[in-house]
């Protein structure tokens, strides 16, 4: 997943939304209390750049270094008086979370409509449900979550008891992402808010429309003293980086991610990195092949129009089996979204001009074009390509390279199913990957030699859904992960308590250092009762 | 450039998939086992040459500690790797979730000098025991221990698999600017952020162990034997680890104006009969470890105000790098005995004028590894957890947490962030990769375009567990 926003101009801080046809240049300017929208038609650059740096003057001073510094003294002050840790407060707020979505759900579907053209059943399933779910499983479990854990202690302590504590671990800055701007913003705030933490939200500019409902809806229901929104583009992420946070949460693109790292590590701040990765799916001959096709489309087109971290990026079958999978996709695909697909609305579109024209271009791009099987249709002033599957292009063209992120599916075959663990691992490790078999054998291989942020056999996307596992990366996929549970600990410090009594105070810890101590002491740490007793009755 | 030259060994002998056998991983912990057991005159030889430590410390603080920490392991080991299972929600069934660890890759050591056989080989038992590669940089300023590991480390474990290298600064640098999988860091803040920002260019994980000043708040006790033994532990803890030069080591003391001379009085009895009365005839007590440091700490007590706070000790011996147990008592608070990490054998105590000011003065101060507390006061005690923040929480005693396996060891703030020891070792070393088996029947079509009302109820339904419902709506008694 990607933050871009696209500059025109060196010192312009403004973000540039889309650029479409005969030059019209859109733009948008937001900042935390009001709105200002700017847009215009414009032919020469001279005349963008007069407008521009008007523009640039009100936001060179409104959001500013100090300004994020008050925010986050602010926000501190909130944090030092220990509202935020109490339970009541944690429950109050996820209940107003809950709230804020059972009674604004038109808006946010209308919203996730405008950014991205979502269907309103993709936005109610991957979004809206999603984010309910976890808010209500924190709820539910958040006394448990809460709670101590108690841990054994062994004969080198002894005698003493000890547990871990969980503990807020302060302000904290999530940063969120466009192509699943609702729940990708909201889901990391219920962690933050679950753990005790007050919570600072920079959502993606890209989806401008979710932003700024966020921003307003946030305001509405939520505790103004230790929870904030901050819209903005660029500018206003750079600036929120240059303060202290006491835990950096980041989804986006890897480019961004190293960005965000490198800034956490001026403060030790420590950070949660979402990133990406080209998410491959194998897939073996011995699938049922219909519902194979239709998880596989489930988990591209059908999932924000192949616009996700986990949706599936390419496909890798073996040379005879993959004509056999491309019709099977072929078919399915006209059963989900008719025989014109550029026709249905159960597609979500490419979110802004830059996408679009990056997509056209890996589409484009010389040996690849022609490897199209299925789809290649496109319509820039709709941003929408149709679902296009390309076959064998090469392993240096660009698509196979970078991240896709969008409604193209290279199928790349092999001689042999196993030839395709070299391939995937040749490539940086990505957030998701995929098998379709039927053999248990290689099933587990390809659990043992793949790495990811994790692994689905047999379906795609759905790890997402299922709260008691991880969902993070590895490698250039990401550090951290969260979801469940783990959203919870991704906010938390788990603090380590010993309890040690007076009693039971043996001189063998203490100079003047003995021959004899020296025996107890190592009998000590190796905890055999035996050999303690033994030494302490100087019979070794 | 010889590092990359390592690192590339190295990431082909983790590409061979050698490092991931179970049975690889308990030989090379067997073997650190033997590596030690056969070396311990050594290694005792070393740490005394480095840091004067006797062997009964160097035996508590590092030998025995990695002892422990390899056989723990290896008694646990076939648990940890094992895969984890979860539970799923219903609407998935039949499906099998788990979580399955797996190594990072190539990971990077850096290790301290002060416990330079603990700090390099404990992370790296972490490291093997989660199955990866490790290239480990000691510290050069403790160089005895440094040659002892080059040289040593080779005869005993895999040397395709893990690998030691010596140098200074230039070769740290020179590290950091190659790919790693993991980076472990134990050293100070300083340092600490620019090893992140290297590893934020591959965007690779890292644990920093770091430190500040660590605080013991000592409440007036029940009893003078309590009493006693709390001053024993705060003496012991000090200035027996390192002579007070250990990122946990008390670094300042917090007690109540009334009972200050009386607990001073016992610093100063088990002072003498711990360690002895004369700085020419110290013992059981290490020294400073170079003339930098040395000199670090005593200019610490030039200041003219903190020399005027010395109620014990103060006493320096350039040639021989020691510097006699020092109690200070309410040195200035803007003196940089109390804003830097001491890192030494000197220890201030603060006065107040009720125990509970404590808390107020640590949180003015960065987040330290540890708070100690001695104290019997129940309600205080949960005050102190609920209103501070630190790595650990010790209550009536000083760095015997450091044993506890089943703690995780780590930092928060400016004391860093990541833990091992135990399992936490393994985990620090591990990507936790989720897992998610799902069978091909049954098919929940409401998954599926094209969308339709229909469908739309079905989830919500579905969501809301609503079973009944859900029936009602396949029956086509619910209007959708």
């Amino acid at each position: 997943m990607k933050i871009v926003s696209a500059a025109l101009f060196k010192d312009c801080t403004t973000s540039i939304v889309g650029v479409g046809l005969g030059g019209i240049i859109t733009y948008r300017h937001t900042y935390k209390f009001n709105q200002v929208r700017f847009s215009g038609s414009v032919r020469s650059s001279c005349y963008c750049c007069a407008t521009l740096s008007s523009t640039m003057e009100k936001a060179k001073q409104t959001f500013d270094v100090d300004n994020a510094a008050v925010l986050v003294n602010e926000l501190r002050k909130t944090f030092s008086s220990g509202k935020t840790k109490s339970y009541e407060w944690r429950m109050s707020q996820l209940e107003c979370i809950s709230k804020m979505i059972d009674e604004k759900e038109k808006e946010i579907i209308d919203a996730l409509h405008e950014d991205l053209s979502k269907p309103e059943l993709e936005a109610f399933l991957s979004e809206i449900s999603m984010t309910k779910s976890s808010c209500k499983l924190a709820l539910k479990e958040l006394k448990r979550w809460m709670m101590p854990k108690k841990v054994e202690t062994s004969m080198a302590t002894y005698p003493s008891s000890a547990e871990i504590v969980s503990e807020p671990l302060g302000v904290v800055l999530v940063i969120s992402t466009w192509n699943f701007p609702f729940l990708l913003s909201l889901d990391p705030v219920i962690g933050a808010i679950a753990a005790g933490n007050a919570v600072v939200l920079k959502p993606s500019e890209i989806a401008p429309a979710t932003s700024s409902l966020l921003a307003r809806l946030l305001g509405e229901y939520m505790d103004k003293s230790a929870i904030r929104v901050v819209e903005g583009a660029i500018a206003e992420t750079s600036t929120l980086l240059e303060v202290k946070w006491d835990k950096i949460f980041f989804t986006g693109g890897a480019r961004v991610g190293r960005i965000v790292m490198a800034a956490a590590a001026k403060h030790l701040t420590p950070v949660t990195l979402e990133l990406g990765g080209k998410c491959p799916a194998v897939v073996d001959s011995n699938v049922d092949l219909e519902v194979t096709a239709r998880r596989i489309i489930a988990g591209k087109w059908a999932c924000n129009n192949g616009q996700a971290c986990i949706g599936v990026d390419y496909i890798i079958a073996t040379k005879e089996f993959a004509p056999k999978l491309i019709d099977a996709l072929r078919s399915v695909l006209e059963e989900f979204f008719g025989k014109d697909p550029m026709e249905s609305k159960d597609r979500s579109r490419i979110v802004d001009s830059f996408h679009y024209k990056r997509l056209i271009n890996l589409l484009d791009e010389d040996k690849v074009s022609d490897k199209v099987v299925v789809g290649g249709q496109r319509n820039e002033s709709q941003l929408q390509i149709a679902p296009t599957i390309l076959l064998d292009v090469p392993e240096d063209s660009l698509i196979m390279q970078e991240e896709i992120f969008g409604p193209l599916l290279p199928i790349i075959t092999v001689e042999k199913l196993e030839d395709s663990f070299d391939m995937i691992n040749r490539k940086p490790k990505a957030l998701a990957a995929y098998l379709f078999s039927d053999d248990e054998q290689f099933k587990t291989k390809f659990v043992q030699n793949i790495s990811a942020g994790g692994i689905a056999i047999n379906d795609t996307v759905l790890q997402l859904t299922v709260l008691s596992l991880p969902f993070g990366g590895v490698g250039e996929s990401g550090m951290g992960s969260y979801h469940g549970e783990f959203s919870f600990d991704a906010f938390s410090h788990k603090k380590a308590v010993l309890y040690r009594s007076f009693a039971g105070d043996s001189p063998t810890r203490y100079p003047p250092y003995t021959p004899a101590k020296e025996k107890q002491m190592k009998a000590l740490l190796s905890g055999n009762l035996l050999n303690i007793i033994l030494a302490l009755l100087g019979l070794i | 450039m010889e590092e990359s030259v390592a690192v590339a060994e190295l990431r082909e002998t983790f590409k061979s998939g050698r490092t991931r056998s179970v049975a690889w991983r308990k030989n090379q912990l067997r073997a650190l086992i033997d590596l030690i057991n056969e070396n311990e005159d050594s290694i005792f030889k070393a740490l005394h040459q480095d840091l004067g430590k006797h062997p009964v410390e160097s035996y508590r603080d590092e030998v025995g500690v990695i002892l422990k920490s390899a056989s723990y392991t290896l008694s646990c080991l076939d648990k940890w790797v094992a895969p984890r299972k979860s539970e799923l929600p219903w609407l998935l069934f039949p499906a099998k979730g788990e979580v399955q660890p797996e190594p990072l890759g190539v990971v990077l050591i850096f290790a301290s000098w002060n416990f330079p056989i603990t700090l390099a080989l404990d992370p790296l038992i972490g490291a093997i025991s989660a199955g990866n590669t490790v290239l480990l940089k000691p510290s050069e300023l403790a160089p005895a221990c440094l040659s002892f590991l080059i040289e040593t480390i080779p005869h005993y474990l895999d040397n395709k698999a893990i690998k030691v290298v010596g140098g200074r600064v230039e070769v740290a640098e020179r590290l950091l600017q190659l790919k790693w999988d993991k980076i472990f860091f134990t050293g100070s803040p300083r340092v600490g952020r620019l090893v992140m920002a290297a590893a934020a260019r591959y965007l690779t994980p890292v644990t920093l162990e770091l430190g500040a000043k660590c605080p013991a708040i000592v409440d007036i006790l029940s009893s003078p034997f309590k009493t006693k033994v709390a001053a024993k532990r705060i003496v012991g803890g000090k200035w027996g680890p390192c002579t007070g030069q250990a990122c946990i080591s008390i670094d300042y003391l917090l007690v109540e104006e009334k009972f200050a001379s009386t607990l001073i009085e016992l610093l100063k009895k088990y002072i003498k009969r711990f360690y002895g009365e004369n700085i020419k005839d110290l013992k059981s007590i290490a020294r400073i470890v170079n003339k930098h440091n040395f000199q670090r700490l005593h200019n610490l007590l030039k200041d003219p105000n903190v020399a005027a706070s010395v109620v014990y000790g103060g006493s320096v011996d350039e040639d021989k790098l020691v510097i006699e147990p020092t109690i200070l008592l309410d040195p200035p608070l803007d003196s940089e005995i109390m804003t830097e990490e001491i890192f030494g054998p000197l220890l201030p105590i603060i006065t107040v004028k009720k125990i509970e000011e404590s808390i107020d003065f640590i949180n003015s101060k960065p987040n330290p590894l540890v708070i100690y507390a001695f104290t019997e006061d129940e309600t205080f005690k949960k005050r102190i957890l609920s209103e501070t923040s630190s790595g650990t929480v010790t209550f009536n005693d000083s760095m015997i947490q450091f044993l506890c396996d089943t703690l995780p060891f780590g930092g928060v703030g400016q004391s860093g962030f990541g833990r091992y020891h135990g399992k936490y070792s393994f985990d620090t070393f591990s990507h936790e990769k989720a897992v998610l088996h799902r069978g091909f029947f049954p098919e929940l079509e409401p998954r599926y375009p094209p969308w339709t009302n229909f469908k739309l109820m079905f989830i919500k339904l579905a969501y809301k567990f609503d079973y009944l419902g859900l029936i009602l709506l396949m029956m086509g008694l619910k209007k959708s």
